[in-house]
């Protein structure tokens, strides 16, 4: 496929600081091959220490693979020739977003932070305005402008760190976990702000998460355990392994779940249930 | 409780002096302060004084909080007062003399002057720079003051971040602060009694925990903006530009005139006795 944005080819990492230790360790990621096509919006899924986090931080060249090779946009960050202006370069195609809306934000003044990015890339003062101000209005904060970052709330936090990222115009946004420490309502903002940027802004989005209903959101999950790409398909694909979902640790919607369960009770249902509304739809369906 | 204190005390507000460029206040500020140390006689004082004045009704601060700004230093103030009321000696008889006390008329003048000199540089600087100047245009204005140096590959623009920074996780770490203590209070530990001794031990699994969190903060900030293409100054711009205004070379004119008179003042001669008592009371020197 040529139209990969990311591609990663039997990709090995393991955290180590000797190099001869690296070998006896226990690698966190391991033989990893996926393809990402522009503009796909995919969840990664995965429990604590699975490896999930350090796929990301191999894609924005924050750590570099042991073994195998990464493609950005057809080039190969991992060959020997990649300079510092060559990262400078991949960082700006992939933007990321962590986990503590806190530790991401650097300025006192919101608009401010949003300008972070775009000022380090010298670009001209109106250009840099004209990206704050449509960055801000796209995550729904732009009346907060010139607020304080500590005094708003998480959800709206980590809406500012993510115009910050989307005003250095990336074609990937990586996030990395990054409502896991949101409240339900700032997840939800959060992730309608990823849909509407890979609907609207044709951005490819990255969302590496252990919640089953974002990653149900997705058109596509990947699914890592000990370091492997364990389930990778659309989310209806990937959530009907209800049985190996659970062997790793996971677990599948509650509606898919619930299914299931009656199926094994010896109940013959058929039809989705990977939402909530198509659960009910499908038992309506079944009891009438 | 805590989160209340702000750093500098700033006072958001659109006044003239609060538009001011950060840099004009800096430079403001330090000719202020060489202009207040000049100043050695009556008239140059009152000259300052009045300065000050403009100045705080300019920069629409109400008086309430500059009482306010004084207050922690009355104690500081009434002693170097005593003390050079009772120390200095004059050249003529002593007004008063009482077993090894001597008062004389030149450590009257003096304590006044000392007094009058501390609170004007207070006032002055504080309604110039901390109540009026953000502290993140202030770190600005500093960086561009200190540019010059980069020639000489003094890391300003390295400072200005770290200062930055620094005034960014004020907030965080006291609310951080706040938590633990709360986690700690819920667990029986004591911040508030017994001896100052174990007040300062009962510090330890606060400061701590706090220790460990802002380490890995560092680290995750670090990397958020290494990920937002953070490589020092190397050809970065910046969304604010600092510019001088029209107001700037006004109020920097109307401060080198002030320093101007209060030197040409303080050279004036003083010959005790000389014109009678008006002059001598303007004129007297320290």
């Amino acid at each position: 496929m040529n139209d990969c944005i990311i591609k990663t080819e039997n990709l090995g990492f393991t955290y180590a600081d000797d190099e001869e230790l690296a070998t006896a360790e226990i690698p966190a990621l391991a033989g990893v091959s996926i393809n990402i096509g522009r503009g796909e919006y995919v969840a990664i899924l995965g429990h604590n220490g699975s490896g999930k986090s350090t796929l990301a931080k191999l894609l924005n060249m924050i750590l570099t693979p042991n073994v195998g090779k990464i493609y950005i946009d057809g080039r190969d960050i991992t060959a020997e020739d990649f300079t510092e202006d060559d990262m400078f370069d991949i960082r700006r195609k992939i933007g990321m977003v962590f986990q503590n809306p806190d530790n991401q934000l650097v300025a006192t003044v919101v608009e401010e932070d949003v300008a972070f990015g775009p000022e380090n890339l010298g670009l001209p003062r109106e250009e840099i305005r004209r990206r704050v101000n449509s960055s801000l209005s796209l995550v729904g904060m732009t009346e907060y402008a010139r607020h304080a970052p500590h005094k708003l709330s998480g959800g709206q936090k980590q809406r500012v760190a993510i115009a910050g990222i989307i005003a250095m115009k990336p074609q990937v946004i990586i996030f990395d976990e990054s409502t896991a420490m949101l409240d339900p309502q700032g997840r939800r903002e959060v992730v309608d702000i990823m849909e509407r940027l890979n609907r609207e802004e044709n951005i490819t989005i990255l969302n590496i998460t252990h919640y089953m209903e974002e990653a149900a959101r997705a058109d596509r999950v990947i699914v890592i355990n000990d370091g492997r790409i364990a389930l990778d398909g659309t989310p209806r694909e990937v959530f009907s392994n209800v049985e190996k979902l659970r062997e790793m640790g996971l677990e599948a919607p509650q509606g898919n779940e619930l299914i299931l369960e009656l199926k094994n009770a010896g109940i013959k249902i058929d039809g989705d249930s990977l939402t909530e509304s198509e659960c009910i739809e499908t038992l309506y369906k079944f009891l009438s | 409780m805590i989160s209340d204190i702000t750093l500098g005390q700033f006072f958001p507000g659109f006044s003239p002096i609060h538009k001011l460029d950060p840099r004009t206040k800096i430079i403001l500020a330090t000719l202020f302060i060489v202009a207040i140390f000049v100043a050695n006689n009556a008239v140059g004082f009152a000259l300052m004084a009045m300065f000050t004045l403009v100045l705080i009704a300019l920069s629409r601060i109400s008086f309430k909080v500059i009482l306010k700004s004084i207050k922690p230093i009355v104690f500081i103030l009434l002693f170097t007062a005593i003390i050079n009321v009772f120390i200095t000696k004059g050249d003529g008889a002593p007004l008063l003399s009482f077993w090894i006390i001597e008062i004389y008329e030149e450590g009257i003048a003096r304590a006044i002057m000392m007094a009058l000199r501390v609170i004007i540089l207070i006032v002055g600087t504080s309604v110039l720079l901390t109540y009026t100047t953000s502290p993140i245009s202030l770190t600005d204005g500093l960086e561009s003051l200190l540019s010059p140096l980069k020639k000489i590959k003094v890391p300003v623009h390295t400072f200005a971040m770290m200062m930055s920074i620094a005034l960014r996780f004020i907030p965080t770490l006291i609310e951080e602060t706040e938590k633990i203590m709360n986690a700690q209070k819920s667990r029986g530990a004591d911040f508030t009694s017994g001896s100052l001794v174990q007040r300062a031990k009962a510090l330890i699994p606060l400061l701590v925990p706090l220790f460990v969190s802002s380490f890995k903060r560092a680290e995750e900030l670090a990397t958020a903006m290494e990920c937002r293409c953070y490589r020092g100054d190397k050809n970065r711009t910046k969304l604010v530009k600092l510019e001088y205004k029209a107001r700037d070379f006004v109020f920097m004119a109307l401060l080198v005139l002030l320093l101007v008179s209060v030197i040409c003042l303080s050279t004036l001669p003083y010959n005790y006795p000389s014109f009678g008592f008006i002059y001598d009371l303007m004129f007297y020197k320290v």
